[in-house]
Parts: C-alpha cells; sequence; structure tokens
C-alpha cells in the first residue's frame, strides 16, 4: 500500500507493469518489488524445495524469494530479484518455480512430504533399481529444480565490457562511501565511487535521521552534488562490484539498460574491469533474520526493508506491523512506521533489558514461537516466559542484527574475524591488498560512526598512495552504540528457516550434525545452506551459530565458510560481452580473400586464417570433382594457391647462422646465400615442434617459414632461446607474416608462368632463391615445392598481394592451369608424402617420421638430449608409413591399425591414420599413418579399421613417398 | 547402517531420529598396517579399496582438513573414459566400469548420470583426432559415435550454428560419459571404508614422513607420530609438498584451475558437452545449476581462486558456442589446485623409498578417475606391483622418454 | 594479475604468456646425463610460496621476464628481465 507523502518516488511520473498477467501501476523510481508492495501483492514466489509460498524478504540484493523471470519483446531473463528490478512501462514479470500457477501449485505436496525430505535424503535412496536412476529418478528431480527458465532462444542482447582505472576505488554509497570519496575527491584523487542501487545515500535514504541538524537526504544530496561537480570523480550507480581479484583488480557490473524499455543499441550491462590503486569496502552491513517455526511466510520481512520500503519507496507491506527484534535496530523502524500513520501491533524483544518505545507494546524477553497464514502471515504466537499469547498482524519484521558486508575480503581467501560484541564477523585487516573496510562493513554501525570511518580510511588511503590529504570535517549525526543479545533460533520441534532460498531449517542443520557433517564446509554440503541465489546472505552466520550450538563449539571455532565471487550474481553474457559470433576469436584474412569468395571459393578455418577450400567451376557437383580437378591440373599443367598464412620470420646478423643451427636438428650455417633449406626444429623435450624452410638472403640476413599452426609457437621460441641461452650472439628476428604475401606457384608450367609474370626466365636451381621485380615491384622467388612439382613461390609486400594473386590467376588460366584450395593442396601433399600437423601433432619423433638422419651428429640443437631417451626411439614406437588399400575402398583418418588377422581391439592396435585422400593421380585412396615399427613392414598387409565410420580395410604398408619418389619433378 | 527408499521414509516418520553418523571420528592409534596420506576423493577410495579388495583393514587416512576437502568438492563432475593413449584408454576404462556400479558398491546415491558427452570439433584435422579417439574408445571397449552436424543439432539444438566463429562440424558423442555428485563421491568412500574398519582421522596435518635405511617407517603428524610400514601419498595439488618431507622432488607444477556455476535453473542442457576451440565444458546439475569450466589460470599457483581473464575468456567461449546460456547468472566461481604433469597423465607408483608409494599427477582428471585410482593405489600399496590397468604410469616415465601425452602440447605442466 | 614490465611498466596478466619454473633458465650441458635433463624439464620444487618463474611479454615488448612471486598470495615481488648468457 502506498503512502502519502513518503518515498523518493517520481509521483508525477506514472508507468504501468504487469505481474503474472496481471497488469498494475506503480511510478518511476519503484523496484518491482516496491510496485508489489504498493499492489498489496503478497505472495510473489515458491520456495526451491517444499514450494512454500513466499514473499518479498529484503529491499536489497541479498534477496532469496522474491524472484522473478522478465518477458522482454524476443527473450526472458530468469531469477532476478524484484528487489532490484526497477518498473518501467510495460515491464513485464511472471513467478517461477510454480505450476500451474503461484497460488494453486501442485508441487506444494512437497511441503507435505517434508519430514521425507530431510537434508541429504537423497544420497540415501533413488539406488533402486539402478537403470531408473537416468530413466525416471533423475528426470523428475530435475524437473523439480531448478528455479526460472531460460528460453533456449539466443541471447540476442547488446553487453559491452570496459576499463576504468582509478586511485581509489569506493565501494557504496552510503555515509561512508559518500564521506570517503568527499575526502578523497577534495584531495585532487581520482575516485569512482560505486553503488549497487539506482540512488546513491545507501541506509541515509532509508532510516532518515538527521546530519549536521538538517534531513540526512539533504545531506546526501549536497554530497552528491559537490561529486558530481569533480572533474576526478566517476559516480557509477547501479554497479555491483562483484569481485575482488589480485593486484587492485574489481570486476563490477553496470545494470545499463534494464531498468528501462530495451532500445536498440543500448546495452543491458556492462562488465567493468576497474584497476584501483587503493580500495575503500564501504558496503555497509545486511540484517539476518531469526529462526523461528514458520519464519518463512509472505508478510514476515526485514526490519529494515520495511524502513526502506517505507522512506524511498512510500510504500508498506502492512497496516497492522509487528516487529520482532533482539537488538535497538527495529526501533528506526517502529518509529517511522508510526510516524507515518502505520499501526505497530508490538515489538517483540528477545532481551529482558529492551527499553520500552513510546507508541506501542514492547514484549521483554519474548520470543515469536510461530506463524499463520497460509499465503500471507496473518497472526503470530509469541511466547513470554511461560505463556503464550497471539497477536494479530499482517507483517512481521525481523530485526536479527547486522552482518557486515564482508563478502568482497573473502575473495582473496581473506577470513573474516568473529566480533564478539557485534555477535558478528568483521573484515580480517589486510584481507585484500589495499582494502581499508569501514564503517558498517567493519562493524561501525551508527551514523556517526560511519562518517568519521569513511573520512579515516580515505585519509589512509591517500597516504598510503603518497597523495595530499584534505580537510573534511566530521559531520554531527546519530551515533546511538549498537546494542544485541544474540538470538538465532527460537528452539522448536518443527521447521524454523534459515536459508529461505534453498529451504535449509534448523532442524536441516541438526540432522547433518548429527550424522557427522560437522564441519561448517560438510554441514554447507549436505544440506546445501548458503548454496542458493543469495549465496546465505543473511542466513549463513545463524547457519554457523545454530551448528556451533548443536556440536558444543564457540562461533569461531566452528569457522566459516568462504565467500567467494561474484557478490551477486552475474550474467555470462555480460563477463562473455564480444565473445558472441565472429567475436570471440580475431579474423585473418589473406591479401586473395574477397578475390577467392569472388570465385565461389567456401572459405574454411585454418586457425585464426580463412583460407580457400576449393574453387568450384560450373558442372562440378562436389568438392571431390573441383579437388581432383585442381590436382590433376597443378599436375598436368600450373597452379597457383595463397601460401601466406605460413609463418615468416626474418633472421638477421652475424650469429643468426649459428642460431639457426641451435634451433633446427639439421645445420644451416653452411647454407649459401642464395639458397633454401628445409629445416626440422624439436622442442627441448625431444618431439617435433615445427618444420618448413628457411632461405639464405643475404651472408648475415635469413627467412624462416612455419607452419601455419606453429607461426606464434616458434616465434616465442625463438625468443626464448635467443634471450636465456644465447643474448650476447649476434642475431635479430622479428615475424613478418603480416608484411609478405606469397603465393606458390606449381605445376610443369610454372616455369614458363614465372617467365611471363616475370618478363625473364627465373633461371633459379631447386632449393633457390632470388629477389626479383615483378612489374616493377621488389619481390622474392623462392624455388620450393610442397606439391611434388616444379614449384616456385613469389613473395611480394602484402599491399601487392592481391593485384598480383589476380595477375598469377589470369596468366594461369591461359596455360590451361588456374586456382587450387586447400583440398588440393592436402591431397598434392599427401601423394608426395609431405607431413603436416596431423603427422607432427606433438607426440612425434624426428625418428618417428623417419628424420633421424636430419638430427646433426656434429652439433648441439634444441631437443636434441631428449629425443635420444630410450622411449623415444626404436621398433616399440610408432612410425611414418604410407597407405594403399588393397581393394579400390575408401580409408579414413583417425582409422586405428592391426595386424591383418587380429581382432580390432586395444590390445592388438599397431597404430593409426593421421591424413587421407583420394588420389587422381594414382587412381586410388592413399594415406598416411603412424605403425609400430612401420618403417620395417613396408610391403606387409595391414587391417584399417574405423568402427565409428563402420570401414575395415586390408591396406598395403608403403613409403610414405607416394609421388615421383626419385623426386625428379622438383629437379627439373 | 544400510540407507534405502524405505529407510528415508520410516526415519522421517519417526523425526530422522535414528540417523547414525555416516563415519567414526577416532583418534589415531599409534600404528597401523598402512597410512593414506590425504582424504580426498583418491585417498578414500584407496582406503576403501584396501579395506574391501586386499582385507587391509588396519589402516588410517589422515586429512589436514575435512574429507573431501580438495577437488573432489570443486570439480566440473564429469565423468568420462574417452582418452585414446594406450595406457591411459584402459585405466579410465576400468574406472567408468566401477562408476557404473558405485552406487550399489558404496549404498550412497553418488548420482552418477551417464547423459552422454558431446566433443565439439570444428574442422577436419580436429574431426580427424576425434575419430583416432573415438575408435580407441570402441577398441577399449567403450563406446563412442560420430555424429555430423546435423546429428550434433539434433542432440543439442541451442547452439549456435550459424554465426559462431568456429562453425560446427560435428561431435564425438561417449554415451556413456556424464557427471556425478561430486561430494556424495568422497563421502560415499569414507562411510563404505569407515564401514569396513579404516580410520579417518580429520584435522590431521602431516608434517613429517619418517624414514630408516631406506624404508619408510611411518609419519609425524599434527596428532603425534603415527608408525606404518607402509605409506601413499594422495595430496593432488600438495603433492611436492609431502613427497618433500620424503626428499622427493616431484615433476609436478600446481595450478589453479576454476570453475563456474550459475543459479538454479529449469533443465535446459541434458548432455555434457565441450567446446573444441576454445576452453569451454560445461553441464547442468540435478538442482538445476550450470556447471561449467575452462583451462588453468596457466600461472603455478596454491592460491585456491583465479583472476578475470580465465573467466571472461570462459563466458566468451560459452557466448560464441551457446548464447542461449547468455542470461544465466554465475552465482560462484572458485578453483582447485592441480597437480599438472609434465605429460598430462597421472602417477601411481613406487617410490625410491621402499613402502613409501605415491598417486599423483591428475592434471585437470582427477574426478573421474576417483574409483580406478583407489583401486590401482590399493593394488599397488597391497602387493607392491602395479595393477594391470595403471603400469604406464609410472615415476621414471618422463626421465626414460614413455610418454603419455594425449594434449600433444609436450612436457609443459600447465599445457595439459 | 598486473606485471611490471621492466620496459614496459604495469601490464594486465593477459598480456603475458606463462611459461614455468625459472629451472628452464639453467639448461644442462648437451652431454649431460639424462637425470640432468630430466631434472631440468620435469621435476620442480614447486613451492607453496615464493617461487620464480618465467613469463614472456608476448603483446608488448616480447621479453622474457624471470618474476619472482609468491604462489599462494599471487603477490609481485620482482620483475626482470631474465639473464643472457652463453648457450
Amino acid at each position: 500500500m502506498r503512502v502519502d507523502g513518503k518515498g523518493r518516488i517520481d509521483r508525477t511520473k506514472p508507468v504501468s507493469f504487469s505481474f503474472d498477467g496481471r497488469t498494475l501501476p506503480a511510478y518511476k523510481g519503484d523496484t518491482l518489488a516496491s510496485a508489489l508492495i504498493a499492489n498489496d501483492v503478497r505472495l510473489v514466489g515458491r520456495s526451491f524445495k517444499y514450494h512454500r509460498p513466499r514473499g518479498i524478504l529484503t529491499a536489497g540484493s541479498e534477496e532469496p524469494n522474491a524472484m522473478v523471470e522478465i518477458i522482454g519483446a524476443s527473450n526472458q531473463t530468469p531469477n532476478v530479484r524484484a528487489t532490484v528490478q526497477e518498473v518501467f512501462e510495460g515491464l513485464a514479470a511472471r513467478s517461477q518455480n510454480r505450476w500451474p500457477n503461484l497460488t494453486w501449485d501442485v508441487m506444494q505436496v512437497n511441503d507435505l512430504a517434508a519430514p521425507l525430505l530431510s537434508a541429504g535424503f537423497y544420497y540415501k535412496t533413488f539406488m533402486w533399481p539402478r537403470a531408473f536412476w537416468e530413466g525416471l529418478y533423475e528426470p523428475l528431480i530435475r524437473r523439480a529444480a531448478g528455479l526460472g527458465s531460460l528460453s533456449g532462444k539466443h541471447d540476442e542482447g547488446a553487453y559491452e565490457k570496459a576499463w576504468a582505472h582509478c586511485d581509489l576505488l569506493v565501494i557504496g554509497a552510503g555515509p561512508t562511501g559518500l564521506i570517503a570519496a568527499l575526502t578523497a575527491a577534495r584531495a585532487g584523487a581520482d575516485v569512482i565511487l560505486c553503488d549497487e542501487t539506482a540512488e546513491m545515500g545507501g541506509r541515509l535514504l532509508s532510516d532518515g535521521g538527521e546530519i549536521d541538524g538538517k534531513p540526512a537526504a539533504d545531506w546526501v544530496a549536497q554530497t552528491l552534488a559537490e561529486l558530481s561537480g569533480l572533474p576526478n570523480v566517476r559516480m557509477m550507480t547501479r554497479t555491483t562490484v562483484t569481485g575482488a581479484y589480485d593486484d587492485g583488480t574489481f570486476g563490477a557490473l553496470e545494470r545499463v539498460g534494464l531498468h528501462r524499455r530495451p532500445r536498440p543499441n543500448l546495452p543491458r550491462e556492462c562488465f567493468w574491469r576497474i584497476v584501483a590503486k587503493r580500495s575503500i569496502l564501504a558496503a555497509g552491513a545486511l540484517e539476518r533474520a531469526i529462526a523461528f517455526e514458520n519464519n518463512d511466510r509472505p508478510g514476515i520481512m526485514m526490519a529494515s526493508a520495511l524502513t526502506t520500503y517505507l522512506n524511498r519507496y512510500g510504500v508498506v507491506p502492512g497496516k497492522n506491523v509487528t516487529l520482532f527484534a533482539n537488538n535497538d535496530g527495529a526501533r528506526i523502524t517502529a518509529r517511522a512506521l508510526m510516524q507515518a500513520g502505520v499501526r505497530v501491533a508490538a515489538i517483540v524483544d528477545s532481551r529482558e533489558d529492551a527499553p520500552e518505545e513510546p507508541g506501542t507494546t514492547v514484549h521483554r524477553g519474548a520470543r515469536v514461537i510461530g506463524t499463520k497464514g497460509r499465503l500471507g502471515v496473518t497472526e503470530i504466537t509469541v511466547r513470554k516466559g511461560t505463556t503464550d499469547f497471539r497477536i494479530a498482524t499482517d507483517c512481521l519484521g525481523l530485526a536479527g542484527g547486522w552482518n557486515p558486508t564482508v563478502h568482497l575480503t573473502c575473495h582473496m581467501n581473506g577470513r573474516p574475524r568473529w566480533a564478539e560484541s557485534l555477535a558478528a564477523f568483521v573484515p580480517s585487516d589486510g584481507a585484500i591488498p589495499g582494502m581499508i573496510a569501514a564503517g558498517s562493513a567493519n562493524g561501525s554501525f551508527s551514523t556517526q560512526g560511519c562518517l568519521a570511518a569513511g573520512i579515516v580510511a580515505a585519509r589512509q588511503s591517500l597516504e598510503a598512495m603518497g597523495h595530499n590529504t584534505s580537510d573534511v570535517d566530521v559531520p554531527v549525526a546519530d551515533d546511538a552504540p549498537y546494542r544485541i543479545a544474540p538470538l538465532w533460533a527460537v528452539p522448536t520441534k518443527k521447521r524454523a528457516w534459515l536459508d529461505f532460498a534453498n529451504d535449509v531449517t534448523t532442524k536441516d542443520v541438526a540432522l547433518s550434525a548429527q550424522e557427522g557433517f560437522r564441519s561448517v564446509e560438510h554441514m554447507k554440503r549436505y544440506t546445501t545452506q548458503g548454496m542458493a541465489p543469495d549465496q546465505g546472505k543473511n542466513s549463513n552466520v545463524a547457519a554457523l551459530a545454530v551448528l556451533a550450538d548443536v556440536t558444543g563449539r564457540a562461533i569461531p571455532e566452528t569457522g566459516t565458510t568462504t565467500f567467494r565471487p561474484p557478490f551477486t550474481p552475474v550474467s555470462i553474457a555480460s563477463m562473455g560481452a564480444g565473445g558472441r559470433a565472429d567475436g570471440f576469436a580475431p579474423q585473418r584474412f589473406l591479401t586473395s580473400d574477397q578475390a577467392s569468395r569472388d570465385r565461389g571459393a567456401p572459405m574454411i578455418e585454418a586457425g585464426l586464417w580463412y583460407r580457400p577450400s576449393y574453387f568450384p567451376k560450373p558442372g562440378e557437383a562436389t568438392w571431390r570433382e573441383a579437388c581432383d580437378r585442381e590436382v590433376r591440373m597443378v599436375r598436368g599443367a600450373v597452379g597457383v594457391a595463397d601460401v601466406s598464412t605460413l609463418g615468416k620470420i626474418d633472421l638477421q646478423g652475424r650469429d643468426a647462422g649459428r642460431f639457426l643451427d641451435f634451433i633446427y636438428t639439421n645445420t644451416f650455417s653452411t647454407l649459401p646465400v642464395g639458397r633454401v633449406r628445409y629445416g626440422l626444429m624439436l622442442r627441448e623435450d625431444g618431439h617435433v615442434l615445427d618444420d618448413g624452410t628457411t632461405a639464405r638472403l643475404a651472408e648475415d640476413h635469413w627467412l624462416m617459414t612455419t607452419t601455419t599452426a606453429a607461426a606464434g609457437l616458434v616465434m616465442r621460441h625463438l625468443e626464448f632461446v635467443h634471450q636465456v641461452f644465447c643474448a650476447d650472439w649476434d642475431v635479430r628476428f622479428i615475424s613478418v607474416t603480416e608484411q609478405w604475401a606469397q603465393f606458390a606457384v606449381a605445376g610443369p608450367q610454372s616455369r614458363a608462368l614465372l617467365t611471363s609474370a616475370l618478363g625473364k626466365a627465373p633461371g633459379l636451381p631447386f632449393m633457390g632463391v632470388t629477389p626479383v621485380t615483378i612489374q616493377g615491384v621488389q619481390g622474392r622467388l623462392f624455388r620450393i615445392s610442397f606439391s611434388g612439382e616444379e614449384g616456385y613461390e613469389i613473395a611480394v609486400p602484402t599491399r601487392f598481394g592481391e593485384a598480383l594473386f589476380r595477375d598469377l590467376t589470369a596468366r594461369a588460366e591461359t596455360m590451361g592451369g588456374g586456382l587450387y584450395g586447400m583440398e588440393a593442396l592436402n591431397v598434392l601433399r599427401i601423394e608426395k608424402g609431405f607431413i603436416t600437423h596431423a603427422e607432427i601433432h606433438g607426440r612425434t619423433t624426428a625418428f618417428d617420421i623417419g628424420m633421424e638422419k636430419m638430427v646433426s651428429a656434429k652439433k648441439e640443437c634444441i631437443g636434441k638430449a631428449a629425443a635420444a631417451r630410450p622411449g623415444m626411439v626404436g621398433p616399440e614406437r610408432d612410425q611414418l608409413v604410407g597407405l594403399k588399400p588393397l581393394t579400390d575402398t575408401p580409408i579414413s583418418a583417425g582409422a586405428h591399425l592391426f595386424a591383418q588377422s587380429a581382432v580390432a581391439n586395444r590390445e592388438n592396435d599397431q597404430g593409426y591414420v593421421t591424413s587421407v585422400c583420394w588420389s587422381p593421380t594414382l587412381s586410388s585412396s592413399l594415406g598416411l599413418a603412424f605403425l609400430k615399427n612401420g618403417r620395417a613392414r613396408h610391403g606387409e598387409t595391414v587391417r584399417l579399421v574405423d568402427h565409428l565410420r563402420k570401414i575395415d580395410v586390408l591396406c598395403t604398408v608403403t613409403d610414405p613417398v607416394f609421388h615421383d619418389p626419385a623426386g625428379e619433378k622438383l629437379r627439373a | 547402517m544400510r540407507y534405502s527408499g524405505l529407510k528415508v521414509i520410516t526415519e522421517g516418520l519417526f523425526g530422522n531420529k535414528g540417523w547414525r553418523p555416516a563415519w567414526r571420528d577416532p583418534a589415531p592409534k599409534a600404528e597401523y598396517d598402512a597410512i593414506i596420506i590425504g582424504g580426498g576423493g583418491h585417498g578414500l577410495s584407496t582406503a576403501y579399496y584396501l579395506a574391501k579388495n586386499h582385507g587391509m583393514t588396519n589402516i588410517a587416512v589422515l586429512e589436514k582438513g575435512y574429507l573431501g576437502s580438495g577437488n573432489i568438492g570443486r570439480n566440473t563432475t564429469i565423468v568420462r573414459a574417452n582418452y585414446f593413449l594406450p595406457g591411459n584408454s584402459e585405466f579410465y576404462s576400468h574406472s567408468l566400469k566401477l562408476w557404473e556400479g558405485l552406487e550399489g558398491e558404496l549404498n550412497y546415491n553418488v548420482m552418477h548420470s551417464q547423459r552422454g558427452l558431446i566433443n565439439l570439433f570444428h574442422s577436419d584435422g580436429q574431426r580427424d583426432a576425434f575419430v583416432r579417439r573415438g575408435n580407441s574408445m570402441i577398441n577399449q571397449g567403450d563406446d563412442a559415435i560420430l555424429l555430423d552436424r546435423e546429428g550434433v543439432r539434433e542432440h543439442l539444438p541451442y547452439l549456435d550454428f550459424d554465426n559462431t566463429r568456429f562453425p560446427i562440424y560435428g561431435g564425438l558423442l561417449h554415451p556413456r560419459g556424464g557427471t556425478a555428485r561430486h561430494d556424495a563421491v568422497a563421502w560415499g568412500y569414507a562411510r563404505g571404508a569407515d564401514k569396513r574398519g579404516v580410520d579417518l582421522i580429520q584435522n590431521c596435518e602431516v608434517t613429517g614422513i619418517d624414514v630408516e635405511n631406506g624404508r619408510v617407517i611411518g609419519v609425524q603428524t599434527t596428532r603425534g607420530a603415527i608408525r606404518a610400514k607402509k605409506v601413499g601419498i594422495v595430496v593432488a595439488g600438495r603433492s611436492s609438498q609431502v613427497a618433500a618431507m620424503a626428499g622427493m622432488r616431484l615433476p609436478i607444477e600446481s595450478h589453479i584451475l576454476q570453475a563456474f556455476v550459475t543459479e538454479g535453473l529449469k533443465p535446459v542442457i541434458n548432455h555434457v558437452v565441450s567446446f573444441g576451440m576454445g576452453h569451454f565444458y560445461i553441464s547442468q546439475s540435478d538442482k538445476g545449476g550450470l556447471v561449467f569450466g575452462g583451462d588453468l589460470d596457466f600461472y603455478a599457483s596454491y592460491a585456491a581462486r583465479g583472476n578475470l581473464p580465465m573467466v571472461e575468456h570462459v563466458m566468451e567461449a560459452g557466448m560464441t558456442l551457446m548464447p542461449m546460456i547468455g542470461r544465466a547468472k554465475v552465482l560462484r566461481s572458485w578453483g582447485g589446485i592441480m597437480d599438472m604433469s609434465p605429460d598430462g597423465s597421472p602417477i601411481i607408483d613406487k617410490t625410491h623409498i621402499d613402502g613409501l608409494f605415491i598417486d599423483c599427477g591428475w592434471n585437470y582428471g582427477g574426478f573421474k578417475a576417483v574409483p580406478a585410482s583407489g583401486w590401482c593405489m590399493a593394488h599397488l600399496m597391497a602387493t607392491g606391483e602395479s595393477h594391470a590397468v595403471a603400469r604406464r604410469f609410472k615415476l621414471n616415465r618422463f626421465a626414460t622418454g614413455h610418454i603419455l601425452d594425449e594434449e600433444g602440447t609436450g612436457s609443459q605442466h600447465n599445457l595439459h | 594479475m598486473r606485471l611490471n614490465c621492466p620496459h614496459c611498466g604495469p601490464r594486465d596478466r593477459r598480456e603475458f604468456y606463462y611459461y614455468g619454473s625459472a629451472d628452464y633458465l639453467n639448461r644442462p650441458a648437451a652431454d649431460a646425463a639424462l637425470q640432468a635433463w630430466d631434472d631440468y624439464l620435469h621435476n620442480r620444487d614447486n613451492p607453496a610460496g615464493v617461487t620464480q618463474d618465467l613469463w614472456y611479454h608476448e603483446q608488448g615488448c616480447t621479453a622474457w621476464l624471470k618474476v619472482k612471486r609468491n604462489t599462494v598470495t599471487h603477490e609481485i615481488l620482482s620483475v626482470e628481465p631474465v639473464a643472457g648468457g652463453a648457450a
């Protein structure tokens, strides 16, 4: 119900929203929770396990009960706290975890079966018969569990991530945070002030009171006005600091668009990474409940939430309120309500020495022992001494004391400290390097105490940064001491709730201890206490106290569970912003990319690159037809392919040759200028790292090529070897992959093509390199081949790549040739027995691929020592071979090899196939494979089995080089 | 006390007064036949199988914190047998078979759910590698099915088939793969071991290992010296520290692996799904939370907590692969300390000290290995011989070059 | 986590590649015994506390850095370029 003259909502801006299909009025500035209270909606949800009717418990992000689905135009958001969601015109909310509707929920039968559903019951049953788990029990449990629903549709919403840097991060903008920010800002420090809610001020806006003789809200307004006028202050509302990480890094979630009608390009949320030199935790404190029988009915809520709803939103959830307290805090609520004209029927105060309160009855030394009202509380039963009596009420406020919001201080494994006088945990000093917890977050619960602590914390932070401090006087405000006599749970034989969200009762905690789960972590895990969406924000300490009680230990001795990030749940979409679709990884495009696409080539991913798969011609129905044609074209005429994705590393210096000798297994320092050599490099553990060719361009100038996949890896490796082992050698190198576009020209007509392009014969021997001028552009020509034909690679600066590509293509086409793609490139190299990362997959040695002779005996190189370990060589190793099926049958990569008559099982496994193709050149399927002791088995027949594809074929083991084994074509 | 549905009902009707402690809380004796250091999943299963398979009941598990306080309680609960190298294949296959009878074996519902695991692949090369893997699985007698893109779509219609950065080519379905309730596994083994007479001693930290003439004779603990002729070190991320007490330097580096759980949701993901082009794997717990994880934070650490770079990477991977999870909210993130070995495969072996055994190097495959690890470690401790399915998990295999590197990333601890 | 690169100043962890223990700096001689290579490549002190390890400023100056830090608290104690030496 609305209360006239109260609240900070904008009564000139009415909006309408809907809840479970009912359209209801509200005002701008309302949260969904305050709007529901204004409309006298009490029942807002169902509990997780027993499906108990539940109402709004709190006024903040710690809410365990009031979780709803927000229904948007194209998608829905589950598990939204009604206490955080702001109302806007057209907001549609729906209750969750109920069927068919909130009032009549079939699953409430669970409440009747509660004795059978005690803590951990599911570990003891559903075991027979075994097959029923996946088929029956688990699906039923899964359907009953869970809260809200995802739609299953892609989240098309906009999300952002951002970085911010500052001197001082102030977390929370209540009295402590505001004055801390002001103190630091006046001193000129760069300040970021974050607050979780829409309006800064914290409990100053909820509790009323005075500062320096004026209403606290006026002081808030004046402070905010000064802060927002300072250029060195960034004020972030609706921003929750969610995690504290190493070296002053914080995660923070800003709700950018969730409080308004969606607009195109307006992010829903932004996930901030804030880097701060120092930080002040001024996140306040959270009020806790008291456990007693049936303490979970709608209409029972936190006393402090009542004041918040009244003073911030101008609503009250009842006309006849009662309060149950163990400390003085409830008096603020009582006075505020009475002042607003709401009847406070009684304060039930568990303390024998509780003070009187004008305007209402205080039952001292009394406790609430029961409640009535199925869908909303109607009556409470109070026990005082041996007398029980009932009080009619439609709203019961609970004031069980305050827990400092220590959560962030636990994120780096800090353990909070038990403060007996507060009956609460407070942050340990230094739990987060550079962070000072201040105000109620540090157990200082009066307004005056918070203001003073905020100034001190800011000054300490400034001093620690070596910054000047500023003069800020401590304003005068309420400084009442915090008086509490702990009361965690009122004994009962029935259920008294601790964790409302997960339906954990005091009985569950007791049962857990009874069954030996006495460690607080065991209790948590066995009962699920604190594992619900609210993470036990207002119940963990009480549960701990109950556990301490039943196990006869003190609270500090019992320990505490750890709060982990995030402070409040954070959407996957916000932390994963930018990752959607193509955003997940960079895209690298060849200079020929558009030209290839223009020719209809399907582009496939090769690492981060896109490369053409094949170039279809009219009339070709399948990729194979195109691929076969391209292979024949290269073998018969000439083909052009863009090979710029290969890594290119430019090395210079007097010791570059010596350096290459150390990197590669074979010797490079003896290579003449103008020549290219194939090289093999090992990891230090003796396995093959990469292969490729390296050219000597001049005496002190080399160009290394790496495979596409290993380009970055090799660069890192070279840097390591150089900087660590031979920093004093005269060698410098840099990646030039992006600087050069490089094209393979392969086939018997390749020389003719280059002659026409260069205007003269290339005149290069096999494995030669020379600078060339091609149509006025300085380039490089290599005579190397990955196809087995006479082949060249021509490189030009990247900006000329596309033009050269188009030129070479046009020339090739006049010679009966043309472009070839990755598929044909792969067939060509398999026919020739050239390896790729399908073969050098990280587990192969030079021995395995038949290149042990390339490991020079005359010199040291990386990986040589480890490659000599006994397990790295010998007949037990799988060795590279070729495979040819005996009959004309397809074979498959990933198939395993067995002796001809052996059963295809692990014991008989003798190897596996790495690469296969259909060879138009040899009119046969071909494979490369690793076979145990394979080099000694050429000519043998083996059984190839691919269980997955139902392929079972006999193959002949051959040399891996199928095409032109003597290499005559290469050297032509 | 035998657990059953009937027992739950009868106890429930009488106020649940009759439930007795799941295990005793004994004081350590002066001497045992064998001691297992570490009361996590592997230590508890080792104790269980020592008692059950080898009749060794005068044994103790020494745990410095509470039972199951290590990685058994902070993983992503995935159970699978989809390794491809001989040596790993037979071991994980054995483990999966043990999982399949675990509820009956332990009389404890560990909620082993064989909902199927799908490893997605995104290129021809990855497909070939997964085919090799799938065939290894079938060679071993396990199950694997190759799915093409449409096959994946039938199982996982919510993936982004149209716009994701690395298109989905297909997947390898391991129907017997799935999940289990992690804590329950520790508790089930603990209860089973206790029932067979094993002393489970909590809050008992081992501070020294006593060796005489090359033989182990016992341990020093915060609760006094305890004698034993056989001692097994089963302490995962703390292996280096405990082994150092016996003068050993292990091929282990400890690293942080983070994991995440969302708020509870109605059923939406019915398999375990693993992305092939980024570090991301996900399933939905029976309680409704999406449980997912990624790769290590990559730097050696004992902090049991992570940093944002990997958090964000994991979320980004989730968003490119299955953007329907975007509005699920991460409730909690945590980190476990992984005992990373140089080839990604474990060690279950004797040491150079007689009577001292070690079980470590679980990388991030430890949870699914719990039954077989205990089985094989118990076999080793009882008989002095490696079990047939664990015979390649030698401590000296790095020195000899008999590497078991499934990832092919080489002898760099954090790359497995 | 942020590393103070001696060349580039404080930078976020994501600019760096982590390799492993600073043991990798002490490469055995070519003819060293297998055990020395095993220690070099595989065996680690793996301390819970102060350690020295190698990071590569891959998305910065490409310097390999020796970082002294605490594996329990993640405190960074020093960052310096790796020492050069003859192979």
